[in-house]
């Protein structure tokens, strides 16, 4: 590991995504991620690649269908109403099984909203913002160091499985400096992307790029195809961190900054003699079940605690299978869950039977 | 010293974020974990500013706060909306230069000091930020006048490295008042 820098979460994206080996990106400016772009603006062309700021969100994803299609590393960010235009684009990309990144650091919704840290996007992501049964991986961070290593994760993944990689964040990861460690050299799979149109040059037939298929039996079969994938990717790529959960008398789910806070809970909690575990997705879809399996016989309960008004507390019903209660705390609008709120509502479910 | 809690607000373009950063880089050369937060919501918009910044020998939860153990203002709206939140024992630093009220709080420690008119004095109103950091670093002993030269070294682009002699005398006057 190299020296440790003071960084911005949003610097430390880009940055990764340059080792990682991104050559192009495009984008829009849009609170809160804009110094991604601002960051690749200055140092992408440094190294050879491309930037462009593009004329909207929609022709930036489209951008990125092009260039994934020609084989390059290619990411573009955005925040939650630029990612809502975005989704045509996403639905045609995972159609044609083309791999890139896409970051989304949420803001508060529905429609404009406001620029505050938010989780309200959880199921346009991990269900499906566009048409079609697609599935993109979705990776959520919880520090900038957890930023740095997933971006050049998520480049792997993707290009391991031809399939879009979304990084989900926040405002808090985004426009927060930690200390972050690169390493000094990157692992980066490498994959023969025979597939992709790079020119014939006489030699071969030509490769296509397509997400259309008129025939129903080939279409049928097409989408087959994509669930098998993704089968394969629910056994291979799933992440979670479990965090004090032997013994616990209350499991908290939660994921990304909503989990650092958690963690904090959980030290207040053990003053006052309760024990709460934590599970913590890192990969939103594919979704941790087996975690939640393993401890499905916590004495009193679970508890998702979102920046939402419910949405991944859904997973976790599905996960526990109705072996205990599952209960669901979340706030709104860029409004943050106070520590001793989350252990007032703990406290509520224990003590209660 | 488990966990130090400072929260700095004031106007846009005193140096609030930068003194945040400083401070949060000294930690980490000092071998701390550090975390760094901007306000950078609407009230961002309105003028003012502010920074969450921890420094801890633990690894950090949330990087937001709730309570602090320090707090440093360089305006009156600072003040009035973070004098309650700062945790009983802890410190309050003060531009008194700015902020012409004194805090009400008898259970803290307070340091008032003409931050604004002493940088004022040395010829640069930029050095208001770094006198009263300078107050804070004698107050907590946390972060040793080396580690925030270095500091300053990192952050500062080079072409202000030459003002460094000078930061570092403004960080002892306020060291020293």
């Amino acid at each position: 590991m190299g020296e440790k820098l003071l960084m911005k979460g949003n610097e430390v994206i880009a940055e990764a995504a340059l080792r990682a080996g991104c050559r192009c990106y495009f984008g829009y400016p849009i609170t809160p991620q804009t110094e991604i772009a601002h960051y690749l603006a200055k140092k992408m062309p440094q190294v050879g690649g491309t930037f462009i700021q593009a004329e909207s969100e929609i022709a930036a994803i489209n951008m990125v269908y092009g260039a994934a299609g020609a084989g390059a590393r290619v990411m573009t960010s955005s925040s939650s109403p630029g990612i809502s235009l975005k989704q045509e684009g996403i639905s045609y990309i995972s159609g044609a099984e083309l791999p890139a990144v896409i970051v989304n650091i949420v803001r508060c919704g529905p429609g404009l909203g406001g620029i505050l840290p938010a989780q309200c996007d959880y199921f346009q992501a991990v269900k499906g913002g566009g048409h079609g049964d697609y599935k993109m991986v979705v990776l959520a961070p919880s520090s900038v160091q957890e930023l740095y290593e997933l971006t050049v994760e998520a480049f792997n993944i993707a290009d391991r499985y031809r399939i879009l990689t979304m990084i989900m964040g926040d405002g808090i990861l985004g426009q927060m400096m930690e200390t972050v460690e690169f390493r000094d050299e990157e692992e980066i799979i490498k994959v023969d992307k025979d597939w992709a149109t790079t020119g014939t040059e006489m030699k071969r037939d030509h490769n296509t790029i397509t997400s259309i298929y008129i025939n129903p039996e080939v279409l049928e079969k097409h989408n087959q195809k994509l669930q098998a994938k993704y089968r394969k990717i629910e056994e291979n790529e799933v992440r979670v961190e479990t965090f004090n959960c032997d013994g616990a008398d209350i499991i908290v789910a939660a994921y990304g900054t909503v989990a650092r806070i958690i963690k904090n809970v959980i030290k207040m909690a053990e003053k006052e003699g309760i024990k709460v575990g934590l599970i913590r997705p890192i990969t939103l879809w594919p979704f941790p079940v087996a975690a939640f399996e393993k401890y499905s016989e916590v004495p009193k309960a679970f508890l998702s605690v979102e920046l939402n008004a419910g949405q991944m507390v859904e997973d976790v019903r599905l996960a526990v299978n109705g072996k205990r209660p599952v209960y669901f705390h979340g706030r709104m609008g860029g409004m943050l869950p106070t520590q001793k709120e989350i252990l007032d509502k703990i406290k509520e479910i224990v003590k209660g039977d | 010293m488990a966990q130090q809690e400072i929260i700095i607000s004031g106007f846009g373009g005193q140096g609030i974020l930068s003194a945040g950063r400083l401070l949060a880089y000294a930690g980490m050369l000092e071998g701390k974990n550090v975390s760094w937060l901007p306000s950078y919501g609407p009230e961002m918009r309105g003028g003012t500013a502010n920074c969450h910044v921890i420094i801890s020998d633990d690894p950090i939860g949330s990087p937001i706060l709730n309570s602090a153990t320090t707090l440093m203002v360089m305006n009156g709206p600072s003040l009035d909306k973070f004098e309650n939140i700062v945790e009983s024992g802890g410190i309050i630093i003060s531009d008194s230069s700015l902020v012409t009220r004194s805090p009400k709080r008898t259970d803290v420690k307070v340091y008032e000091i003409p931050a604004t008119q002493m940088a004022s004095d040395m010829g640069n109103l930029t050095y208001a930020n770094i006198i009263l950091l300078g107050k804070f670093l004698e107050v907590t002993g946390i972060i040793s006048k080396e580690a925030f030269e270095q500091a300053l070294r990192k952050v500062l682009p080079e072409k202000y490295h030459y003002m460094i002699p000078d930061e570092m005398k403004a960080l002892e006057a306020g060291m020293k008042y």
